[in-house]
C-alpha cells in the first residue's frame, strides 16, 4: 500500500469512505511520521491519544455509513487556534500552559466536520514574523532546501509549523492565519497551496488576536482541491464575532476545475518591484501564459498607491497589537512574574513573557497611539489604508476578475538570514501580501516552479471581496500548469 | 519623527514592560528604523480622505443587551496564575 501520508486530502477522503484503509491506519501512519520529522520542530504539541480517540469515532461513522465531509481526515492546527483542553500558547512564554476551556469556531467547524486533530503546529509568536523563527519554541525548519546544500532554511512566517508540516506530509491540511502574508507566503516557501479568505469569511472568534482588523484564518493543503474542500468547512457565519460575515458558504470543491474562459486578469504593474529577481519576473509572465490559455484576458492594472501597504501596515498591525496584547498581565492567565508592586508585576510578566519581535511591535504600536502622535500616524496609516482599498475597487470596477502577482520577492531563505540588524529587512518580505489584507480581499498562493536553486516559488491571485470561488478555479489552472512540488525527504 | 532615549523609556512605561537601562540604546535605534521607515507616509494626499473603520462594508451587528453567558467562574479562574476562593488574586494594591 502507499505510503498514506502522501495521498491528497481528497484522496483520502474518498479511499476512506471506500473503506480502503481505516481512520485509525490513516492517523497511525501520520503520528509515525511526526515523531521522525521532530528536526523540523513544526509540531509544538502533538496529540496522539486525542488522534486516535478522533479516528476510533471517525472509523465508527464511516462503517455506519455516517460519513461527515471530513471523516477520519488527519490536521494539524496553528497554535493561534485555541483548542478546548489542548495547550495553546500562540507560541508564546507568556501564554506558559495555557489550557482554553473552549474551542475556536473554526476548528470547532473541523471537528464537527469529522477530522482528527494530530496535533498544535509552530508559528512565530503570536503570529508576528515571516519566517517562523521568532517562536518561543524555536524556529520551525523547511523541509526543503537548496540543490546539493544542507543549510537549514526557514519555511516562512508566521504559519511555518502549518506550512512545514503540510509539506513534508505530516498532517493532510492544516490551519494558519494570515494578517500580512503569514498563510500565503510560508505555502510560496514550501511549494503548497494557502488561501486567505475575505475578511469576515471566517471567524475569528478564539483565534489568538494580532491585528483584529486584518487577521483571517486560512487553510494550507497540498492541493487547490484540498484548500477548497478545508475552507468550505472553516468558513462560515458566528454570532461570536461581529465582523463575521453572514453569507451562505458556497462548495469551493465545485469551483476547482471550473472554466475561467473569458475572465479578466489583472497584472498590477507596480508590483514589478524595483530589484525584483529575474526568476520570480519570469514566473509571473508563465503564469499570466498559462491563464491566456485557458482562455483568459489578461490586462495591465494600475494600484498607484501600492508602495505605501507596507508602511501603513506597520502602523496599523503594531497599534492594533499593542491594545490586544494589553490583556497579558499576569493576571488572569498565563505567566506571572511577582514585582514590588502591582505595576512592578505587569512589568516584569511582560518582559519576561515577550520576545523581542513582539516587544519591538507593542513599543511603536503604543508610540504610535499615544497622545500627540495619534494623528500623524495611525489615523494618516488608516486614511492611507481607504486609498489602497479604493485602489483595488476600481480595478475590480473596470471589470477585472482578480489579479496575478508573485507571492514573495524570493525563494526562501536561510534560518538566521534576515532581520538580524534591521528588522524592516524582514517586513519587506511581505511586500506583495500585505496590501490584500489591508483591503480585506481573498488571496491565494499556488506553487508556480522552482527557483535555480530548486526551492518552491509561489504565484498569488487576489480576489474580489468573497471571490474565493474564482480564485480556485484560476489556480487550479495554474496547478495543472505547473504540476506539484515536494521536498526531498532527509529528515 | 525619531525617539530618543526618555522617549523609549515613556513607551516601555506606557506599554507596561520592563526595559533595562543597557537596552534603551539598542531598542531606540530599532524602534526609530521603523519609525523612519513609516515616514513614506507623509508623501501621501490624505486630504478628505475617510479614514477606513470598517474592512468590509456592513451593518453593525446588535443583540439585545442581556445576559447570554455566566456562571462558569471555575472556567474563568482555570488558568489564573493565582486565585482564592472564585478571586483572581493580585500583589496588594493599597497599604
Amino acid at each position: 500500500m502507499t505510503d498514506l501520508t502522501s495521498l491528497t486530502l481528497a484522496d483520502a477522503r474518498d479511499r476512506l469512505r471506500r473503506r480502503e484503509f481505516s481512520a485509525a491506519e490513516l492517523a497511525e501512519a501520520h503520528l509515525t511520521a511526526i515523531e521522525k520529522a521532530r528536526a523540523l520542530n513544526a509540531y509544538v504539541l502533538e496529540t496522539p491519544d486525542r488522534a486516535r480517540a478522533m479516528a476510533h469515532a471517525a472509523d465508527a461513522r464511516l462503517a455506519a455509513g455516517d460519513a461527515r465531509p471530513l471523516e477520519g481526515l488527519a490536521l494539524g492546527v496553528k497554535d493561534m487556534f485555541a483548542t478546548k483542553d489542548v495547550r495553546t500558547t500562540a507560541c508564546s512564554r507568556i501564554l506558559d500552559n495555557f489550557l482554553p476551556t473552549y474551542e475556536s469556531t473554526v476548528s470547532a467547524h473541523l471537528w464537527r466536520d469529522g477530522a482528527v486533530m494530530l496535533g498544535k503546529l509552530n508559528n512565530d509568536e503570536f503570529a508576528m514574523g515571516s519566517s517562523n523563527e521568532s517562536s518561543f519554541f524555536g524556529p520551525a525548519i523547511s523541509p526543503w532546501r537548496r540543490r546539493a546544500a544542507n543549510t537549514p532554511l526557514v519555511p516562512g512566517g508566521s504559519s511555518g509549523g502549518s506550512a512545514a508540516a503540510v509539506a513534508a506530509q505530516l498532517c493532510l491540511g492544516a490551519t494558519g492565519t494570515d494578517t500580512g502574508g503569514s498563510i500565503r507566503q510560508p505555502a510560496a516557501f514550501t511549494g503548497i497551496v494557502g488561501i486567505k479568505p475575505t475578511y469576515g469569511r471566517c471567524s475569528r472568534w478564539g483565534i489568538v488576536a494580532f491585528a483584529s482588523s486584518l487577521d483571517q484564518a486560512g487553510p494550507f493543503a497540498r492541493t487547490v482541491r484540498d484548500a477548497a474542500i478545508l475552507l468550505t468547512s472553516m468558513a462560515g457565519h458566528d454570532p461570536k464575532d461581529t465582523t463575521s460575515v453572514d453569507l451562505p458558504v458556497p462548495d469551493y470543491e465545485a469551483a476547482v476545475g471550473r472554466s475561467i474562459k473569458g475572465m479578466k486578469i489583472g497584472l498590477p504593474k507596480e508590483y514589478r518591484v524595483e530589484g525584483m529577481a529575474t526568476e520570480i519576473e519570469k514566473l509571473w509572465e508563465l503564469g499570466a501564459q498559462w491563464l491566456a490559455a485557458a482562455g483568459a484576458e489578461i490586462v495591465t492594472v494600475s494600484l498607484p498607491h501600492t508602495k505605501y501597504a507596507l508602511p501603513a501596515y506597520y502602523i496599523v498591525a503594531p497599534a492594533e497589537a499593542s491594545s490586544n496584547l494589553a490583556r497579558y498581565d499576569g493576571v488572569r492567565y498565563g505567566l506571572r512574574v511577582p514585582g514590588r508592586d502591582v505595576a512592578h508585576m505587569y512589568q516584569n510578566t511582560r518582559a519576561a513573557g515577550f520576545g523581542k519581535e513582539v516587544r519591538r511591535r507593542i513599543m511603536i504600536g503604543t508610540y504610535v497611539l499615544s497622545a500627540g502622535y495619534y494623528d500623524a500616524y495611525y489615523l494618516r496609516a488608516q486614511k492611507v489604508r481607504t486609498l489602497i482599498k479604493r485602489d483595488f475597487e476600481q480595478v475590480f470596477a473596470a471589470g477585472v476578475d482578480a489579479m496575478l502577482a508573485p507571492a514573495t520577492p524570493s525563494a526562501a531563505f536561510a534560518v538566521g538570514e534576515k532581520g538580524g540588524r534591521d528588522p524592516v529587512e524582514m517586513y519587506l518580505n511581505d511586500v506583495f501580501t500585505v496590501p490584500v489584507n489591508l483591503a480585506g480581499l481573498p488571496g491565494i498562493s499556488v506553487p508556480g516552479g522552482l527557483s535555480a536553486d530548486g526551492l518552491p516559488l509561489g504565484l498569488q491571485l487576489i480576489g474580489r471581496p468573497f471571490g474565493e470561488g474564482t480564485l480556485f478555479s484560476l489556480a487550479n489552472v495554474i496547478e495543472q500548469a505547473a504540476g506539484r512540488f515536494s521536498p526531498e525527504r532527509w529528515w | 519623527m525619531s525617539v530618543d532615549p526618555d522617549t523609549v523609556r515613556r513607551i516601555a512605561q506606557l506599554a507596561r514592560i520592563a526595559v533595562a537601562e543597557d537596552e534603551i540604546e539598542h531598542l531606540r535605534g530599532e524602534l526609530n528604523a521603523i519609525l523612519a521607515f513609516v515616514e513614506q507616509l507623509s508623501q501621501v494626499d490624505v486630504e478628505g480622505v475617510e479614514p477606513m473603520t470598517s474592512v468590509i462594508p456592513m451593518e453593525m451587528k446588535k443583540r439585545p443587551d442581556i445576559v447570554t453567558d455566566g456562571g462558569i467562574p471555575d472556567a474563568i479562574l482555570k488558568n489564573a496564575p493565582a486565585a482564592e476562593e472564585h478571586f483572581f488574586v493580585v500583589p496588594k494594591v493599597v497599604e
